[in-house]
C-alpha cells in the first residue's frame, strides 16, 4: 500500500532513481548527468531549481517573435471599397476581397506551423523544463484551438500568457488572465457576448472546465447571470478591449448574491465554491503523479484534499503546492513511478532530452504529435486532451514506435522505402559511460539492466528479457558499441514500458 | 403521413418520361419537393431499427477532398441555364462528339462526365444509385468547416465522428480494435469516436515496428517484449502496464493479420492509381474476412479552382475505374450482398464557372452509392438551376438523410443517438 504522507522525503532516501522520478514528472527527463546534478543538489534544492527558475537564464520571447499583422481588419479606403462592393453585389470585386482573404489565411495558417514547431524547438532545448511543462498543462486545461479562432499571434500571445504566469497565481494571473484573452474570448464567442444578445459559452466553460468542475457548485442560472457579467470584454486589435455600451451592468444573481457584478467580481466569487481548489488540483495530481485511470482511490483523495488546502491557504499561489507535491514521499511512491502514460509531445521531448538524440526534423515531429493524437495549438475541443490511456491505441503505438526509432536513426519511413543511411549519425554511448559512476561496472549484464532502468520506470527489469537481450549483444561481440546500442535502445523505446513515465 | 411514401424517388417516373430537366423544376408538385430535403423529426417519433442484422456487413467510405464539382460529374444536360452558366467548362450532351455526357440507362436530361465510364457501368447493371441536391442548411464554404461538417454529422462542426459514435454505441464499451480502418496517415475524424479508435495506416508495409529493418535479429526479442510479463503480473490485470502489453500485442496481431490479408493477390486486375490501391486494400481485407465494419478511402485533388477541365476528367476517371474495378473484386469475392459503398465530398462547387476555366466552392451537390442493396437509378430532386443561393445550388435533401438511412436500413443502429436527432430515412437500401 502506497503511502499518503506529504511528508519531506529524506535526504539520504534521494537517491539517483528518486531524481530521475522529479525530473521526468517536472520536466521533460534528462540524461545521467542532468539527473546526478540534481540528485547532488538534495530534494529541496532540487524541487527549488526546477520550480523556482526565475533565476536560470533562458531566451527572452518577445512580441515580434512573430507577424502581429496578418490578419489586420480592414481599414480606411480598404473598408469603404468592400462595403461598396457588398452593396452593388460587385461579384467581380467581392471574389477579388475573397481571394485576397484566402491568402491571408493561408499565411496565418503557415505561421500557426512555424509557432508549433518554435514551441517544441523551446521545449528541447530550454533550461527551464518546467516553465514550459506547466505551459503545455496549461494549454491543455484552457483549452483553445486555431480552427474557429484563425488567427496564430492571438495563440501565440496566449502561449506567452501561460508561459510569463506558469507558476504565478491560478486565480489572479491564469483565470481572471484567461477572461481577458483575446484567443480564447474568440474561441469561446465573448466578442459575441453582449448585452442584447447575450452568449453563455465562456461563463460555461469558465466554471464547467477552467475552475469547479461540472456541476460541481453552480447552476444554469449562475451561468446566465455570469454570462452578462462578461458582457462587452471582447478584444481589438490583438489586445484586450472593454466596450462598456456592450456591458449589461445591471444587478445579477449569483451563487445567490445580488450586484451588479463584472467579469472580475465574477471570477471573485467563483472562487469561494468549495471546488475552486479541489478541481484544479485533481487535474495537477492527474498530470503529474498518477493517471488514475481507474478513478482515485481513497489515499489519492486524501492527498489531493491536502493540495487543495495548500493552495487555498496560499491565497492561489501555485508554487507552494508544486513544492510540497514534489517534495512529498507520496510522489516517489513507487504506486506513482511509472503510473503516466506520456503524453505524444512528452515522448518526443523527452526521448530528445534523455537519450539525447538529435532533434532532427522538426515539423516532422510536429506532424507525428499530430498522428499520435496531440496537435500543439489544436486541441479537438475545449476539454483540451484527456491523456492518459485515450493516447494508447493499435495505430498509435506503432507511430510511437517508429518515431522513435526515427529519432534514434534518422531513417524516415515516409514516402519512400525505409532506406538504409540515415541522416545526423547518433552517439548514443554517452549513456553507458556513467556506468561507472551509478553501477561500478561495465559487464553487459550491468549495462543491459542499467539501460533498461534508465529507459523504464521500472524497478526490477524482468530476468528473461534480460537474459535475452544480453544474448543479443553478446552474438554481436558483447561490446556496447555505438550501433549495438541504438538496436538495444530500439527495443528500449518498442517496450511497453517506454510508453510510461 | 402519406408524405412518407411519395417520397423522392418518384422523381424517376417523371425523368422516364422523357420531360427535360428544366420543364421537370417547373412542373413538380410542390409536396414532393418539400419531402425531398431530409426534413428533421421531432424526437419521440417511431423508428424501427432492424433487428437481426447480419453481423459482416460492411460499409465502405469514399471521401473526394477538396469539393468535386458535382455539376460537371452529374451533368443536367437539359438545362439550359448549365450552358448559359458554363459556357467553356459545360459538358456536351450525349451524342455531340467524344466528350459528350455518357447517357444513363433509362434516363433523361442527367448523364455522367465522360471519364466516368466505369459508374456508367455500375448504374446500367443496377449496382449503383445516385443522390442529387446533398447538402446541408447555412452551408459552409470553408473545406475544413464544410468536412468537419460531413464527418461529424453536426452543423457547429465541433463534435466527434459520426462513424465514431457508430463504433461507441455498439461496441458495448469493450473496443474491438479493427472495427474501422482508414487508409490514410491519419483516421479522419467521421472515424474517431469516445471509447473507439480506429486503425490507420498508408502503406500496410508501414503499420508496423519498423526496427527490424535495422537488425532482422531484433525480430525474436521485439516479439518477446510484449509477452514478458512483469514482477507481479496478473492476467487480466488492471495496471497501466498491463494495458499496455495487452495493447502491445493486439497491434502484433492486427499488424499480423493486416499484412497478411493484403498481400493476398485481388481476384481482378486493378488500375495503378491511388484510389485503385487504396480499394485494392480494402478488398483484400474484406475477402480475408477482418472483423472490420467500415472502412475508409480518400482522394483528394478536386478543388478545381483553375483549368479543371483536364483536371477533373483525369480524377474523375481514376474515381470511375477505381470504383469498378472495386466493384468486380467484391462480386469475384462473391461479396457484393455484404458491401456498400458511398462516395461523398464536401461540397460541389458554383454552378457559373469562374475566369480561371476552373469552379469555386459551392453547395450541394451528389452522393453516390454502390452495391446491391443500393436502389439503383438516379434519386432525390436536381437541385433548381434558376433559384440559386448568391450563384450556389440550394441542396434539396440533408446529408444526414442519407447517414440516417445506412445507419438505420444497413448497418442495424439507432441513427438518433449516432446523428443526436431523428432524421426521416429514405428507402436508399432495398428491403
Amino acid at each position: 500500500m502506497g503511502t499518503t504522507s506529504m511528508k519531506k522525503v529524506k535526504d539520504r532516501d534521494f537517491n539517483y532513481w528518486k531524481a530521475q522520478h522529479l525530473l521526468n514528472r517536472a520536466g521533460f527527463g534528462g540524461t545521467p548527468g542532468n539527473i546526478l546534478a540534481l540528485r547532488n543538489m538534495g530534494p529541496e534544492d532540487a524541487v527549488d531549481y526546477l520550480i523556482d527558475y526565475r533565476d536560470v537564464e533562458t531566451e527572452a520571447v518577445l512580441p515580434n517573435d512573430f507577424d502581429s499583422n496578418i490578419n489586420k481588419p480592414r481599414e480606411g479606403n480598404e473598408r469603404q471599397r468592400y462595403k461598396r462592393a457588398r452593396e452593388q453585389g460587385n461579384e467581380k470585386a467581392l471574389e477579388d476581397f475573397r481571394k485576397q482573404r484566402q491568402e491571408q489565411q493561408r499565411i496565418d495558417r503557415r505561421q500557426m506551423a512555424n509557432i508549433e514547431t518554435w514551441w517544441l524547438e523551446r521545449m528541447i532545448e530550454t533550461p527551464r523544463p518546467f516553465q514550459e511543462k506547466m505551459a503545455l498543462f496549461w494549454h491543455g486545461h484552457f483549452a483553445a484551438a486555431y480552427r474557429p479562432i484563425e488567427d496564430s499571434y492571438l495563440l501565440f500571445l496566449q502561449n506567452q500568457l501561460f508561459r510569463s504566469n506558469a507558476v504565478g497565481n491560478f486565480k489572479d494571473d491564469l483565470v481572471h488572465g484567461i477572461i481577458r484573452d483575446p484567443a480564447m474570448i474568440k474561441y469561446l464567442n465573448n466578442n459575441q457576448n453582449n448585452k442584447n444578445s447575450p452568449n453563455e459559452n465562456l461563463a460555461r466553460e469558465l466554471m464547467e472546465l477552467f475552475t469547479l468542475g461540472e456541476g460541481r457548485g453552480y447552476g444554469e442560472q449562475d451561468i446566465k447571470q455570469g454570462a452578462r457579467t462578461l458582457t462587452g470584454y471582447t478584444y481589438n486589435d490583438n489586445e484586450f478591449q472593454y466596450l462598456s455600451q456592450n456591458h449589461d451592468d445591471g444587478l445579477k444573481s449569483i451563487f445567490g448574491k445580488s450586484g451588479r457584478w463584472d467579469g472580475h467580481d465574477f471570477v471573485e466569487m467563483i472562487f469561494t465554491r468549495p471546488s475552486a481548489s479541489q478541481f484544479i488540483c485533481e487535474k495537477l495530481y492527474r498530470f503529474y503523479v498518477n493517471d488514475s485511470p481507474n478513478g482515485f482511490t481513497k489515499e489519492q483523495q486524501s492527498v489531493i484534499r491536502k493540495m487543495a488546502a495548500k493552495l487555498k491557504s496560499s491565497k492561489w499561489e501555485l508554487k507552494p503546492v508544486l513544492r510540497q507535491l514534489f517534495l512529498s514521499e507520496h510522489f516517489y511512491d513507487e504506486d506513482n513511478v511509472g503510473a503516466v502514460i506520456k503524453s505524444p509531445v512528452q515522448l518526443v521531448i523527452q526521448a530528445i532530452r534523455s537519450l539525447r538524440t538529435p532533434t532532427r526534423n522538426l515539423p516532422k515531429l510536429n506532424e507525428a504529435c499530430a498522428l499520435m493524437g496531440q496537435s500543439i495549438f489544436h486541441p479537438p475541443s475545449v476539454k483540451g486532451w484527456e491523456g492518459g490511456r485515450k493516447w494508447i491505441n493499435t495505430s498509435t503505438l506503432f507511430i510511437r514506435q517508429n518515431i522513435l526509432l526515427y529519432l534514434l536513426t534518422g531513417r524516415d519511413e515516409g514516402s519512400r522505402a525505409w532506406d538504409r543511411g540515415g541522416s545526423t549519425e547518433y552517439d548514443a554511448t554517452h549513456l553507458v559511460n556513467h556506468l561507472q559512476d551509478i553501477e561500478g561496472s561495465n559487464t553487459v549484464q550491468d549495462g543491459v539492466v542499467y539501460l533498461l532502468r534508465f529507459a523504464h520506470p521500472v524497478a526490477a527489469p524482468d530476468g528473461r528479457r534480460v537474459d535475452e537481450w544480453v544474448e543479443y549483444v553478446n552474438n554481436r561481440g558483447g561490446r556496447f558499441d555505438n550501433t549495438t546500442l541504438i538496436n538495444i535502445l530500439a527495443l528500449i523505446t518498442a517496450s511497453p514500458e517506454y510508453q510510461l513515465s | 403521413m402519406d408524405d412518407h411514401n411519395t417520397t423522392p424517388w418518384s422523381r424517376r417516373l417523371f425523368l422516364q418520361q422523357g420531360a427535360t430537366l428544366a420543364s421537370l423544376v417547373a412542373t413538380t408538385p410542390l409536396f414532393i419537393e418539400q419531402t425531398a430535403r431530409g426534413m428533421m423529426l421531432p424526437l419521440g417519433s417511431l423508428v424501427t431499427s432492424q433487428a437481426g442484422v447480419p453481423e459482416d456487413r460492411v460499409f465502405v467510405v469514399v471521401q473526394l477532398g477538396g469539393g468535386n464539382d458535382g455539376l460537371n460529374s452529374v451533368v443536367p444536360y437539359g438545362s439550359s441555364e448549365y450552358y448559359n452558366l458554363r459556357s467553356g467548362l459545360a459538358i456536351q450532351a450525349p451524342g455531340r462528339g467524344d466528350d459528350a455526357a455518357l447517357e444513363l440507362d433509362g434516363v433523361q436530361g442527367i448523364g455522367l462526365h465522360p471519364s466516368l465510364r466505369g459508374l456508367k457501368e455500375l448504374m446500367d447493371e443496377g449496382s449503383a444509385g445516385i443522390v442529387q441536391g446533398v447538402g446541408y442548411p447555412n452551408p459552409n464554404r470553408s473545406h475544413f468547416s464544410s468536412m468537419d461538417i460531413w464527418h461529424s454529422a453536426d452543423t457547429d462542426g465541433k463534435s466527434d465522428g459520426w462513424l465514431g459514435r457508430y463504433f461507441d454505441n455498439t461496441c458495448n464499451g469493450t473496443p474491438n480494435p479493427e472495427a474501422g480502418i482508414a487508409i490514410g496517415r491519419q483516421a479522419p475524424l467521421a472515424m474517431q469516436g469516445h471509447t473507439q479508435m480506429p486503425v490507420s495506416f498508408e502503406r500496410s508495409e508501414l503499420f508496423r515496428w519498423m526496427g527490424t529493418d535495422l537488425d532482422q535479429n531484433l525480430e525474436p526479442p521485439y516479439e518477446t517484449i510484449a509477452k514478458t510479463p512483469h514482477a507481479g503480473m496478473v492476467p487480466e490485470e488492471n495496471s497501466q502496464a498491463a494495458f499496455l502489453k495487452r495493447t502491445t500485442l493486439d497491434a502484433r496481431i492486427s499488424s499480423d493479420r493486416v499484412r497478411k490479408a493484403v498481400a493476398v493477390s485481388p481476384l481482378v486486375t486493378y488500375p495503378n492509381s491511388n484510389l485503385s490501391n487504396q480499394l485494392r486494400m480494402v478488398a483484400a481485407m474484406i475477402r480475408a474476412e477482418l472483423r472490420t465494419r467500415v472502412y475508409y478511402v480518400t482522394l483528394s485533388g478536386f478543388d478545381t479552382h483553375a483549368n479543371q477541365a483536364g483536371q477533373h476528367a483525369r480524377l474523375l476517371e481514376q474515381v470511375g475505374d477505381a470504383l469498378l474495378a472495386f466493384q468486380r473484386d467484391i462480386q469475384a469475392q462473391g461479396n457484393q450482398g455484404r458491401v456498400l459503398t458511398m462516395v461523398f465530398s464536401e461540397f460541389g462547387r458554383r454552378v457559373a464557372q469562374n475566369g480561371s476555366g476552373g469552379t469555386d466552392h459551392g453547395t450541394a451537390a451528389p452522393t453516390y452509392f454502390i452495391g446491391d442493396m443500393v436502389q439503383p437509378g438516379v434519386h432525390g430532386t436536381h437541385p433548381s438551376m434558376s433559384k440559386l443561393d448568391q450563384g450556389d445550388l440550394i441542396h434539396t435533401i440533408d446529408f444526414r438523410t442519407l447517414y440516417a438511412s445506412v445507419l438505420e436500413d444497413w448497418m442495424g443502429a439507432d441513427s438518433s443517438e449516432i446523428l443526436k436527432g431523428r432524421w426521416k430515412t429514405v428507402p436508399l437500401i432495398k428491403t
